[in-house]
């Protein structure tokens, strides 16, 4: 498995090659309990790293999602319509979110595990 | 003694912090001539010789018989069966607020929820909600509904739309970013919708399936504003493959007073569901299996979206949409669409007889309409005039609407429902060839 960047809005990214996957932390699907919707971009969209490319619901809340990285969405998980549960079952795993063709490299603001646990740490309540 | 809820220095400070000089000073957006100086009572007059000086003076109103209206544009005359009063009166319904707690009032909900299922039938979309304020407010959340889903900038309006609806539109549209654009030659690929009202505000039938198709040949969301009424004869959106249906309801059970009060609704495609604008509620079990109500899809609401919500509306018209409901139930589709057959075959001889009055001609012979139609007239001030003076509340003159519109000048739209019998459909062809 590749190793995992973390921003602190809670979104996960992975690399490999050129193609970064995204998702959300198994802090944040723990924080927003129940994911019953996704709103996720088109494939094609052109983000820039920190845009908003969509929202996650739960029973609790709404909250949007914010990208890691610059590129074109290239794929879109279509399996989380059926099965938004897939968010919290297996955050990093089946709940992926978008899959991103990079345009440049990786931003220098994101953190590695430990520095996102302790990010997280910091937060929780 | 009277209650006064603020001193006079209280008011002075109030003005003082807005920068206004007087209370009269707050009103200057209400147009001059709709304003009032003042009512020119004495002082010192008891409240009963009050109310019969302030009496004699709304005496002086022309108040025209139902059935001698023949103005629409938007507002119509239609029979009210009593049921609906009585229902909407009943102080549960009729003094309640917005409920705070909303699953406590069962019974709040669950009218609102036969309210979205009735709108839902009439248009045959899967899911409506819980009413707006009124067609306009309805189609500019459409408008919104459409740019967001489509992340697309522009909206296109198709024929002619009521030019009040326009301006709502146009009043959202710098706040929402959207632009809008007259005419389908601007449908493109930055088009996120295609705006049409069928009938339109003239009362003509737009091709409604064919730009719902070109709607979507482009990519674009179709947005159906239609007429509640005309439903029961017309094809509802949602078999024209609308992604969107708005409207007015005032003609469901509504009688038009001072121009209010409206419902709005909206109606669409279950893809679109999450974009709806307002309260949503939604049938559910409870823990035993029993029936019950909730508001539903509330993250799209502003209370927990904030600036991100889909629209800035949190509650809606229940006492209107109640009345609505009422009035539909108690028609059933057999009763609506005879309401629709009436009027639609009382405004077609009424048209007719137009066309025979010498200088009166059907303004757009080819199209088709339901109760509504567009005539042509020589010297329409001068004849309105003499209806008037009969007692008889005439077409509307459109004019005022379109001053660039050559080809409007000198029309005027007549409307007929179940309140314009026979007899009073006489009566205004033979004063009109009167005039």
């Amino acid at each position: 498995m590749a190793q995992r960047y973390y921003t602190e809005t809670h979104e996960w990214v992975a690399l490999d090659g050129s193609v970064a996957t995204v998702g959300i932390t198994d802090f944040a699907q723990a924080q927003l309990g129940d994911v019953v919707f996704l709103e996720l971009p088109r494939v094609g969209k052109l983000l820039e790293a920190g845009d908003t490319f969509g929202v996650v619901e739960s029973v609790k809340a709404a909250s949007d999602l914010y990208s890691p990285v610059a590129g074109t969405v290239l794929e879109v998980n279509e399996t989380l319509n059926a099965n938004p549960e897939h968010v919290n079952e297996d955050p990093y795993g089946n709940g992926w979110l978008i899959r991103v063709e990079l345009n440049g490299d990786l931003s220098q603001g994101l953190l590695d595990e430990a520095g996102y646990k302790a990010f997280s740490e910091g937060q929780s309540h | 003694m009277p209650y006064l809820v603020h001193s006079a220095t209280d008011r002075r400070e109030m003005l003082d912090a807005l920068g206004a000089g007087s209370l009269d000073d707050l009103l200057t957006d209400v147009p001059a001539g709709l304003r009032r100086d003042g009512l020119d009572l004495e002082p010192g007059l008891s409240e009963f010789e009050t109310i019969a000086r302030v009496r004699a003076l709304a005496g002086r109103n022309r108040v025209f018989e139902d059935r001698l209206w023949f103005a629409g544009g938007g507002v119509y005359r239609r029979f009210v069966p009593a049921a609906v009063s009585a229902v909407i009166s009943k102080p549960e319904f009729y003094t309640a607020y917005t409920p705070y707690q909303p699953e406590a009032s069962q019974g709040t909900l669950q009218a609102i929820f036969e309210f979205q299922t009735l709108i839902a039938e009439l248009t045959a979309m899967d899911v409506a909600n819980a009413s707006l304020y009124d067609g306009a407010t309805a189609l500019a959340e459409a408008a919104m509904m459409a740019v967001v889903h489509t992340g697309r900038p522009e909206v296109v309006l198709a024929g002619t739309v009521h030019p009040e609806y326009v301006e709502v539109l146009r009043c959202y549209q710098d706040g929402r970013g959207f632009e809008l654009r007259s005419g389908l030659e601007h449908v493109g690929e930055r088009t996120a919708a295609i705006l049409f009202q069928q009938p339109d505000f003239l009362g003509l039938l737009e091709d409604a399936t064919g730009l719902t198709r070109l709607a979507h040949e482009h990519g674009a969301v179709a947005v159906a504003c239609v007429d509640p009424i005309s439903l029961g004869m017309l094809a509802p959106p949602g078999e024209y493959d609308a992604d969107i249906a708005v409207g007015e309801g005032q003609q469901l059970g509504l009688a038009p007073s001072y121009g209010g009060p409206h419902v709005g609704f909206i109606a669409c495609r279950r893809e679109l569901m999450r974009r709806l604008p307002g309260r949503l509620v939604g049938e559910a079990h409870d823990g035993r299996g029993r029936r019950g109500y909730t508001l539903t899809l509330t993250a799209r609401e502003q209370h927990i979206r904030r600036e991100k919500a889909t629209s800035n509306i949190c509650t809606n018209h229940s006492l209107c949409a109640l009345a609505a409901s009422v009035y539909l139930t108690y028609m059933g589709p057999d009763g609506l669409r005879q309401v629709a057959e009436v009027g639609y075959q009382r405004a077609h001889a009424l048209a007719e007889r137009l066309a025979e009055v010498p200088g009166v001609e059907l303004a757009f012979p080819d199209r088709q309409f339901v109760n509504e139609f567009p005539v042509r007239m020589f010297h329409v001030e001068h004849r309105l005039r003499h209806l008037r003076d009969a007692g008889i509340l005439g077409g509307l003159p459109i004019r005022r609407w379109f001053p660039d519109r050559s080809d409007l000048r000198d029309v005027v739209t007549f409307c007929c429902t179940e309140v314009n019998d026979p007899a009073a459909i006489d009566l205004l062809v033979e004063e009109l060839g009167r005039a």
